[in-house]
């Protein structure tokens, strides 16, 4: 007899309810608080009030569309850069690594253990102006006497791919290993090259795993501050700095509201376009 | 030409390598760095003073304590919460299963800033004292659904013929679930746990927004960076690098030895064995 049909009634919602109820209260609720304050007028020492006010939303984009899309750019170039840096290296894990797999899976997460600032202000030791690696690239010309990387675009982006690189490499590494090697044999038996094997086979079968990378990899980058914070000038600063200091600093909660409700409608927006083209299966499954 | 081709790609892994690890390796050096100004950004000579005096910045040693509190009570309680919905996800039919699946789903695809910026309007609106509670209830809301599926993945490919067997030899549901059931999840609940502590103790960004005058030891990093940031950061940031790097390795040859038992079992039930017999030991 199966278990299935002898839970009947309640045992289903008692085990939901717990979990339901913190995620409602404390998930969903803030969002609905969320879009409340994003329509209200008012400064912080004279209170706010409730009145539609959807010119919020248009004053957001008119004054930081710039940073919007600097947002999507930077985490856009991010996550090719960490697709392109960690399919190989994921690939050689997957199928050339042997009994070695765990250890270098080990390694491709370990940045992860390293707290999330810190790891970032460990890049202002690489890059530093007085850095071996200025040096190196002021000598070869690369930089000019007095270029620098620190305080620019580059070192954002950089700083920005490392930090999610791993988030991109798990999901990868989860569908390559799970190819049956046979298939590739069998393309070769049918007189697949090596390049159209990978192209046909291993390329469309690694297809979930960098559906699931891409989004765990943009969508945090789209939100990020704390590279551009640390690693940048206000030049690079991206939509989740001007939303952290309307918040936390100026205190204008309104326009932080509506500023934060964008992104996600803009997150939530590209991720059904996304789920349409790739079918959404891969995307909660 | 053909020496390139068989080394490219094993050379550009350990490129990667390089990039992936390097960071650390400047975490953990500078961590024995010497500085004699402020500034900790270039190498000035070896000690192992800041491993000795971890706790001289003021307020780093309280920070490291309010982050480890958090991260064991939202983990304990994110779990247990998790665990039960991926329960009652897998096993179950109910009404709302795809509302549900959605509601886990949303919070790990919304971007933190956007949680944690809901979460103050909320606790400003109510006017809810921000501070350790709050970092707590924030926390708890953001590592149950990564509990969720890692919980859920184990329950997909759960045996239930196990369970079927301790009930036909009549043991009662909750004796089962609490004989069979939980124990065979339990590698499972404790990979969720970890993975739950570790991002509890690594989260900045919603607690930046919900802490008030709490201070946990990311923000204790953040309010450093402003200024100058103390080698003792590294110490810290170095010892919780090496304790879960030692977790990990211990979690996989855990899983190992669990693998190796399993296979050397001939059936998933072991069948009575005869009086005499001719097996290697």
């Amino acid at each position: 007899m199966n278990l299935l049909h002898r839970h009947k009634g309640a045992t289903p919602y008692l085990l939901l309810l717990p979990g339901i109820v913190w995620l409602v209260l404390f998930f969903v609720a803030p969002l609905g608080f969320l879009g409340y304050q994003s329509l209200q007028t008012g400064t912080f020492d004279t209170g706010y009030t409730f009145d539609w006010a959807f010119s919020n939303y248009w004053q957001a984009i008119q004054d930081y569309h710039e940073q919007f899309v600097r947002s999507f750019v930077y985490a856009g170039i991010a996550t090719v850069l960490a697709l392109l840096v960690s399919y190989p290296l994921v690939y050689w894990i997957a199928f050339r690594a042997g009994r070695w797999k765990n250890v270098f899976l080990i390694l491709i997460v370990a940045p992860l253990f390293v707290t999330y600032l810190v790891r970032t202000l460990a890049w202002l030791n690489i890059l530093a102006d007085e850095g071996p690696v200025v040096g190196l690239l002021r000598d070869i010309h690369v930089l000019g006497a007095d270029g620098r990387l620190l305080a620019t675009s580059f070192a954002v982006v950089a700083g920005i791919t490392y930090n999610f690189l791993p988030f991109m490499a798990l999901p990868l590494y989860v569908s390559l290993e799970q190819i049956d090697e046979r298939l590739l044999e069998a393309a070769e038996d049918l007189y697949a090259s090596k390049r159209q094997a990978f192209l046909r086979v291993t390329l469309p079968l690694s297809a979930p795993g960098i559906v699931a990378g891409t989004l765990l990899t943009f969508i945090p980058a789209a939100g990020d501050f704390i590279n551009a914070q640390l690693l940048g000038t206000p030049k690079q600063y991206m939509v989740g700095n001007v939303i952290q200091s309307k918040f936390l600093d100026v205190l204008d909660y309104p326009s932080a509201a509506a500023l934060s409700f964008i992104l996600m409608a803009l997150i939530l927006v590209g991720l059904i376009v996304y789920a349409r083209a790739v079918g959404t299966e891969r995307l909660t499954g | 030409m053909r020496w390139v081709k068989r080394h490219l790609l094993p050379a550009y892994a350990f490129l990667a390598f390089c990039y992936l690890l390097l960071p650390i390796a400047v975490v953990i050096a500078f961590s024995f760095n010497a500085p004699s100004g402020r500034f900790n950004y270039v190498w000035e000579g070896f000690t192992f003073d800041n491993w000795v005096n971890w706790n001289a910045p003021p307020g780093i040693q309280s920070a490291v304590v309010k982050s480890l509190e958090i991260g064991m009570i939202s983990t304990i309680v994110a779990t247990v919460l998790g665990t039960l919905l991926a329960l009652a996800i897998v096993r179950h039919q109910f009404r709302g299963r795809g509302a549900t699946n959605m509601l886990i789903f949303l919070p790990m695809s919304t971007p933190e800033i956007v949680l944690g910026a809901s979460l103050l309007t909320l606790f400003l609106n109510r006017q809810i004292v921000t501070g350790f509670g709050t970092i707590f209830i924030a926390h708890v809301m953001f590592i149950v659904s990564y509990v969720v599926v890692t919980v859920k993945a184990r329950l997909i490919d759960f045996d239930r013929h196990l369970e079927e067997a301790a009930m036909d030899l009549g043991a009662n549901e909750w004796v089962t679930f609490r004989k069979v059931t939980l124990p065979l999840l339990a590698p499972a609940i404790l990979s969720a746990a970890l993975l739950g502590f570790a991002l509890s103790i690594d989260d900045f960004v919603i607690t930046y927004f919900v802490s008030g005058p709490t201070q946990t030891f990311p923000l204790f990093v953040w309010g450093a960076a402003r200024v100058s940031v103390p080698p003792q950061v590294n110490v810290v940031a170095s010892a919780i690098f090496l304790v879960a790097v030692l977790v990990m390795i211990g979690n996989v040859l855990w899983g190992l030895r669990a693998r190796r038992a399993r296979e050397a079992m001939p059936a998933a039930v072991p069948l009575p064995k005869p009086l005499t017999t001719t097996e290697p030991a």
